[in-house]
């Protein structure tokens, strides 16, 4: 079986969300992670290739500094990296990531694709179900469970109130939610071999059927009119009353927010 | 793409086992005043198998036409036939403005959609305008009107951007549940209900449902959740929370908790928010007990109202808090509940 992986290199906004004084987002303080939910996904697929047997590929779109997830998956025990970096695809949006991300695939031999649910600095959940319809293939987002029968994939897919239990045919997409697992340690051993392992680096000519109108920050239907670092909040009114009157406090201003 | 052919706000009036889900009364509450400031009208497209008599409902809550795509195939969501019926409702119909709930079920099918009629989609939506795009005149641009102007937070909340999507149609958009307003509903008030099937042959997309189990567990999802009743260490003990489970009880909210508390075992990691647990933005969020360290407050403080019940007056909490209260929280809560079970039997 093979597996390709797609995972994102993000600025940790979870494990330590800097700010400067100012309020704004402090984001030359930031590390770098692999997104949360990516990772949940590259464990799956390390997971069904312990169980079943696979060649999991990881495929990453960024910076050539994104070469630094790749060797961390390379050190989980992923077995192959590409790296999707060119100048003309910056400032994608969804719409040209995805045709990105399927143009670099269309070269690839796959029974399954795991992307992450979403990646915590966009936050869209768009990525994945934009890359199966680009390649006309099912997605099954929200995974919990990933099962293998024969040349089907079986996935508990998670609703707000209830879970159904899907079967498709691979070739087939799922995104995975970092809540499906706990990723495994990358392994002194994994990450010695990871750093001499050699990263396949594709550009723009690199991508199969992918037309340049469908690509970067040109081929991108979203456009951005304005974007502000959000200025936190500052502190309130604070009372200090005696029980009775601090009951009646609350209840006045729950009426006034039409909370009530 | 003939942008000038492209009229009408659309929205996905999702539903469940054929019941609306409260989002696409949202929807139509909000693509009704969208609709009023391009001068047009707002259509509800309506999906699933039997499910044409809840097109009264939503013509009641302010929808002027209804589009109802009914098969037997539409039984349960599945993404496939679902993006099936909305992007052939796109093609034949040709909507400027097509919004989607930001659920589960939203988040799947947005996507699918979107890349099928070739458009933008900006997700997670909190805000929308009709405006000029680019906000301001700018040399050499032409500056376009009648825009859907699309603000969502990003960077887990710590940024906010206004998205636009100018040429391409329709401009899509997922829209955050319990965000919007419903409008009132006017009874008797209808809809103009059509008929549209586009067809659906099973092909290799269409997946199988081998089973669907409800209600997982009946936690709600804190995630979900428009009122959070939240505990810290304060609180004292496991069986104190007793009186957050009454308050959240009266006000139909959700209890959550801090780490500490979680720590502790007195709480299951599920309900932990902040930076090592979940990020919640309810509408009403009540920190009890709750000093407010850095990392819980990067969880909560985009929560619209922050009423914080603390015996410690320097607790970091008060500097987010909309409404602080220094006080002990085992002489407030129990009158509070009893007062708030009052008010809102009576609404």
């Amino acid at each position: 079986m093979k597996i390709v992986v797609c995972v994102k290199q993000v600025p940790d906004t979870k494990g330590g969300v800097k700010f400067k004084p100012d309020g704004t987002l402090d984001r030359g303080a930031m590390l770098t992670i692999m997104n949360p939910d990516d990772k949940a996904g590259l464990e799956a697929a390390l997971r069904l290739k312990d169980q079943y047997g696979a060649e999991v590929t990881v495929v990453t779109m960024g910076l050539p500094k994104a070469e630094e997830v790749l060797r961390e998956a390379l050190a989980m025990g992923a077995d192959k990296g590409i790296l999707v970096t060119d100048r003309v695809l910056g400032g994608a949006d969804t719409w040209a990531t995805s045709q990105t991300l399927a143009g670099a695939i269309r070269n690839l031999d796959y029974d399954l694709i795991i992307t992450g649910r979403q990646a915590i600095d966009g936050d869209t959940a768009q990525v994945g179900p934009q890359i199966s319809e680009h390649l006309d293939i099912p997605v099954i987002s929200y995974a919990q469970n990933i099962k293998i029968e024969g040349d089907s994939v079986i996935v508990e897919r998670q609703f707000d109130d209830r879970y159904h239990v899907l079967k498709a045919k691979m070739p087939c997409l799922i995104t995975a939610l970092s809540e499906l697992n706990e990723p495994r340690y990358m392994t002194p051993g994994g990450i010695f071999d990871a750093y001499k392992a050699e990263i396949t680096v594709w550009g723009r000519a690199d991508l199969k059927d992918v037309d340049d109108s469908n690509l970067g920050l040109k081929g991108s239907p979203t456009q951005i009119a304005k974007a502000s670092d959000k200025v936190r909040k500052g502190a309130g009114e604070k009372v200090a009353l005696d029980p009775g009157e601090s009951v009646a406090y609350i209840m006045d201003k729950l009426k006034e927010k039409h909370v009530i | 793409m003939n942008l000038e052919e492209y009229k009408g706000v659309f929205v996905f009036a999702q539903q469940v086992d054929n019941k609306l889900s409260g989002i696409a009364l949202e929807l139509v509450g909000k693509g009704k005043s969208l609709a009023a400031d391009l001068n047009t009208e707002v259509t509800a497209v309506l999906v699933g198998s039997g499910v044409k008599g809840l097109a009264d409902e939503l013509g009641e809550y302010g929808a002027d036409r209804v589009i109802v795509v009914d098969d037997p195939e539409l039984k349960e969501y599945r993404t496939e036939p679902y993006a099936h019926a909305l992007a052939e409702v796109i093609k034949k119909y040709k909507p400027e403005i097509f919004l989607v709930g930001a659920t589960a079920i939203g988040r799947d099918l947005g996507p699918r959609v979107s890349a099928r009629v070739h458009t933008g989609l900006t997700a997670d939506c909190t805000q929308l305008d009709i405006g000029d795009f680019p906000l301001n005149p700018m040399p050499g641009k032409e500056q376009l009107h009648n825009q859907l102007l699309m603000t969502r937070p990003a960077f887990g909340g710590n940024t906010i951007a206004t998205i636009a999507c100018p040429a391409f149609r329709p401009q899509m958009a997922t829209v955050r549940p319990g965000v919007m307003q419903k409008l009132c509903p006017e009874a008797g008030r209808k809809a103009v209900v059509e008929e549209f099937n586009p067809g659906f042959v099973p092909n290799n997309k269409y997946v199988e449902i081998m089973d669907v189990v409800k209600a997982v567990n009946d936690m709600v999802d804190i995630m979900d959740a428009k009122i959070l009743v939240s505990g810290g260490r304060g609180v004292g003990s496991p069986e104190n929370f007793k009186l957050l489970e009454d308050l959240a009880a009266a006000v139909g909210g959700t209890v959550s908790c801090s780490r500490a508390v979680v720590d502790a075992g007195w709480k299951p990691k599920d309900l932990q928010v902040g930076q090592t647990g979940k990020t919640v933005r309810p509408k009403v969020y009540f920190a009890i007990g709750i000093s407010g360290a850095i990392q819980h407050l990067a969880g909560m403080e985009e929560s619209d109202l922050i009423i914080a019940i603390n015996k410690d007056e320097t607790a970091p909490i008060f500097d987010v808090a909309d409404y602080g209260i220094v006080g002990d929280l085992n002489k407030i809560l129990p009158p509070l509940t009893e007062q708030l079970k009052a008010a809102c039997a009576c609404n």
